[in-house]
């Protein structure tokens, strides 16, 4: 296992490089100068001058990449004009926001996901089954751009229940705090939450049909244990591919939830960066979550092959 | 019914079993009113070819008939003193891998591929006896030391893909003698095992029996298992039950045709080689429409007009021999093997 | 194993059928063909204008002078800006799916064909692109891009290419262990002929399932890019500006953030339920 997970990060190393060379190539496309741009059409002449040499603008492009590497091997992310502040001082100071809010949708994802896929599969074609795939489509449908501001209508606006904007703050209480979590931790969670259903139904009905399972009830154990013990934890592979899929989603969706309810995290720094033409921060927040995204997917490999110990002998997904 | 002194030696009687199937809307009598009867220590044969209801009539013991689709509509199945076909799910929880067991035909998919042999073992001591996991584990390794499997300390820890397809037949036969169940039911336990090993397979349960006094339920499509193992048969076509006797008996005067064709079609084919070739020209009958007379009159090469128009009551036709025919005289169905004998050769 | 669309019509009618018997499918479908339809004829259906402003008719509430859906903050019809905007999402949605399906697939083919030293330098450049999410890296595209029509089909059709480029690689690499491949090349057929009247066909059936539900994830990441206000250029009706607009309004003109999103998740909806229906018909193997 130790010597798998090494190979693994050393594999991420070219993909990281390719990232970063993606990431370089995009904010040099940038039309005309970015300096100027960043400076706005009141900067002086001088100014823009200044910020061209200290962005290394006039270095050959080669030389631009090279440094540019070297700096984010250290973590260096360049420094914000209009936040005066380091890129990654401003990435880290929103970044346990922004895993709040993603563990908390995750969190809701799972445990009303998968109970609900599972519940579909015991009940095939059943009323419950019929109702919790109609939900779980028009989930993965969902604009949750639209659906973040249909709860804030509801919730906030007609009912008054609970706040539309802004993160609590512990000292206000740990019931404030989560007043603020739930709206935009719904919102997030919806696309996962359907698509997690959607797999472990389908899974779990392949699997519930194996011989395993009709073993499993022959030795006259509890039928919480012949679903929960044998047939989920075979179900479990194609669930945790699309977990590892899903990171990707609840990422990208932290990007619009948090625009929406004024969630102080990575998202909100990016869009509010794109405002004020701050490619630095955009730049830098991007890599930073490719970055996170690469590592949480070695994560989730890493898991697969915990949980399913034929991985190697095995292509995937079932059989027949 | 039956006097109490046989009652005693009984184990298991089952009466006119039905189970059907529904799907889209019609019906499917996969068992049409079996009877078993089977005492302690004894092993009994059900044959028949795929199709046949061999298999759901086992499954229907169990009670693990998948519903729906199936359900066991008519019947009672007595098993060491009471009906299970009556009984709750919690109390068959309690009959299943303790005092009935089950393994089946594919060792390589009846095993769950991501749970540790032992713990597939120890699950179902546990689920049967109050026991520690230490113990469980302790009585786990003697249960594969039993079915002959070295190193169990060690093979305990592995997964099922670990062992070839005999070895997992051993840990299947071994799952189901945990509990020291009074029946075991085997539903083709051989059949997808290579050769060699089939014969190794088909020792280990002879030893185990003769050891354990369990009674057998063996479900096989070939006859050469049940001449190893069977103290009696019971044939089966198309949800019925055509002929049933000892063993003996059933080599020594097969007297339905269907027995008769499996018999020729084994001593033809099975010396060499274990193809499968179909046994009896055709096919057997689609159960889901409704059928009149003898339903293998269709393939029977001595069929009547009565066999197309009436179906044939299972009867006594000699001492423990239960035929389903209407030629039953004996000279008749000599007269009639005679003919045919003579024609095919 | 993907069965070829080599075999014409015959196989096209059975498709179609078994999409019909499908209850959900002839759902999608039938949503699908309204919109498109919607789409095609805007002009006939709108009632006004969809720029057309007017000066204290901002506001107006649902179905008074004319307007069916009331209007926007500018007085323009709701219901006309939303016909519109039909247009914009499906163009978006079916030009981005297609110029990520052709680049992709292009390249998928390269790398699966050719294998070696080719295929993991794109393979490698697929997984750089694939360890960003789509939406942001449409969104960082679009910064660099700017607003507008075509920039918004050519930031999510790149944001298309990996997933493209994977699942024809994969199929190809299938493919190709398949013998006929190898009896076709000794017979002396070039690379090109094999690789587009071989290969390709056996790629369709996923392919378009595929594209079919990467449609509705394009049109989803267009109302996001507008309602971000990084899509279609103001005043050009697009259902993600009209959110946007609608958002700042919420209180005041709740409709235009409700109709706007219906729209969204109805098309959406009927795209993916299409999509399930093609997966069932053609590649059951394929997951959600």
């Amino acid at each position: 296992m130790g010597s798998y997970i090494l190979k693994r990060l050393i594999n991420l190393i070219p993909t990281l490089l390719v990232v970063a060379i993606i990431v370089f190539v995009i904010t040099r496309l940038i039309p005309g100068d970015p300096a100027a741009v960043m400076l706005g059409p009141q900067a002086s002449v001088e100014d823009v001058a200044n910020l061209r040499d200290e962005l290394g603008l006039n270095e050959s492009v080669p030389a631009q990449f090279i440094s540019y590497v070297a700096d984010l091997a250290q973590l260096n992310l360049g420094h914000s004009y209009s936040y005066s502040e380091s890129v990654i001082g401003l990435i880290l100071e929103r970044f346990p926001n922004t895993v709040i809010l993603a563990l908390a949708a995750l969190v809701i994802a799972v445990v009303i996901g998968i109970p609900a896929g599972i519940l579909a599969a015991r009940k095939q074609n059943k009323m419950i089954d019929y109702a919790v795939m109609l939900v779980s489509l028009v989930g993965v449908s969902m604009p949750i751009f639209w659906l973040g501001i249909m709860l804030v209508l509801l919730f906030s606006v007609n009912l008054g229940w609970l706040p539309a904007t802004g993160m609590g703050s512990l000292e206000d209480g740990v019931w404030t705090y989560i007043k603020h979590l739930i709206l935009p931790a719904f919102a997030l969670a919806t696309i996962p939450m359907a698509t997690f259903a959607r797999i472990t139904r389908s899974s779990m009905l392949e699997v519930i049909s194996q011989d395993y399972i009709k073993t499993a009830r022959s030795k006259g154990i509890k039928e919480y244990l012949v679903i929960g013990k044998h047939a989920f934890k075979n179900a479990l592979t194609p669930i945790l591919t699309v977990l590892g899929m899903q990171i990707s989603n609840l990422l990208g969706g932290a990007v619009l939830t948090e625009t929406i309810f004024s969630w102080p995290g990575m998202g909100r720094l990016i869009v509010d960066a794109i405002d004020k033409r701050d490619f630095v921060v955009v730049q830098g927040t991007v890599i930073f979550i490719a970055l996170i995204f690469v590592l949480i997917n070695l994560a989730v490999d890493i898991l697969y092959k915990v949980v399913n110990p034929k991985v190697n002998l095995e292509s995937d997904g079932g059989k027949k | 019914m039956k006097v109490g002194e046989v009652m005693a030696e009984r184990l298991l009687d089952v009466e006119n079993l039905t189970v059907e199937f529904i799907s889209g809307g019609s019906t499917m009598k996969a068992v049409n009113g079996v009877n078993l009867q089977l005492d302690k220590k004894e092993t009994l044969g059900i044959v028949g070819e795929s199709g046949s209801g061999k298999s759901v009539t086992a499954t229907a013991l169990m009670r693990l008939i998948p519903s729906p689709p199936g359900k066991i509509t008519n019947g009672k199945i007595h098993f060491n003193g009471r009906d299970l076909v009556g009984i709750s799910e919690k109390e068959m929880r309690n009959v299943r891998g303790n005092e009935m067991s089950m393994i089946f035909q594919d060792p390589i998919t009846s095993l769950n591929p991501v749970l540790t042999v032992g713990n597939q073992i120890i699950e179902v001591i546990r689920a049967h006896e109050k026991m520690t996991k230490k113990e469980a584990s302790t009585k786990a390794v003697e249960m594969l030391k039993m079915v002959g499997i070295p190193e169990p300390e060690k093979r305990l820890k592995m997964y099922p893909h670990e062992f070839s397809g005999g070895m997992r037949q051993r840990v299947m036969i071994a799952i189901a003698l945990a509990c020291n169940p009074k029946l075991l039911i085997a539903d083709e336990p051989t059949t997808a095992l290579d050769v060699t090993v089939q014969a190794q397979i088909l020792d280990l349960m002879k030893n185990l029996q003769q050891n354990h006094g369990t009674a057998i339920i063996i479900i096989t499509h070939d006859l050469g298992v049940v001449w190893e193992l069977c103290d009696k048969v019971n044939v089966m076509y198309a949800g019925r039950t055509v002929e049933s006797t000892t063993t003996k008996q059933l080599y020594d005067n097969p007297l339905h045709p269907y027995t008769w064709g499996l018999l020729e079609s084994q001593i033809t084919v099975g010396i060499q080689e274990q193809e499968r070739l179909p046994a009896i020209p055709g096919s057997p009958p689609d159960l889901s429409k409704s059928l009149s007379g003898c339903h293998f009159s269709a393939r029977c090469p001595m069929a009547t007009d009565i066999c197309r128009s009436n179906v044939p009551e299972l009867m006594e036709v000699q001492d423990n021999h239960f035929v389903a025919c209407h030629l039953q005289s004996r000279e008749q169905i000599v007269a009639r093997k005679e003919g045919i004998f003579n024609a095919t050769t | 194993m993907a069965q070829a669309i080599v075999n014409d019509n015959k196989k096209k009618n059975t498709l179609l059928r078994k999409l019909l018997k499908n209850k959900l499918a002839s759902i999608g479908l039938v949503i699908v063909a309204i919109m498109t339809i919607i789409a095609i004829f805007a002009p006939l259906i709108a009632t006004h204008p969809p720029n057309e402003m007017s000066i204290g008719k901002s506001f107006l509430p649902v179905n008074t002078e004319g307007h069916l859906l009331g209007t926007d903050n500018y007085g323009r019809d709701l219901f006309s800006r939303l016909i519109y905007g039909t247009r914009i999402s499906m163009i978006v949605g079916i030009a981005a799916v297609l110029f990520g399906a052709i680049f992709g697939t292009l390249l998928g083919l390269l790398a699966g064909y050719f294998g070696g030293r080719l295929d993991s330098m794109i393979m490698r450049t697929m997984d750089g692109l694939f360890a960003f999410p789509f939406i942001l890296l449409a969104i960082t595209l679009m910064t660099v891009l700017g607003q507008g029509l075509v920039n918004v089909i050519v930031a999510i059709g790149i944001a298309n290419i990996p997933g493209f480029a994977r699942l024809v690689r994969g199929q190809v690499l299938s493919v190709k262990e398949e013998e006929f491949i190898e009896v076709t090349h000794s017979l002396g057929a070039t690379h090109k002929r094999i690789i587009f009247s071989h290969i390709l066909p056996n790629c369709m059936a996923p392919l378009i399932v595929y594209g079919t539900m990467s449609t509705a994830g394009a049109i989803i990441s267009e109302a996001a890019l507008s309602f971000l206000g990084l899509g279609i250029q103001p005043p050009t009706a697009s259902w993600g500006s009209i959110l946007k607009d609608g958002k700042d309004f919420l209180v005041l003109n709740p409709q235009m953030a409700t109709y706007s999103g219906i729209c969204i998740l109805l098309t959406v909806l009927g795209i993916n339920l299409l999509g399930d229906g093609l997966r069932d018909a053609l590649d059951p193997k394929m997951k959600v």
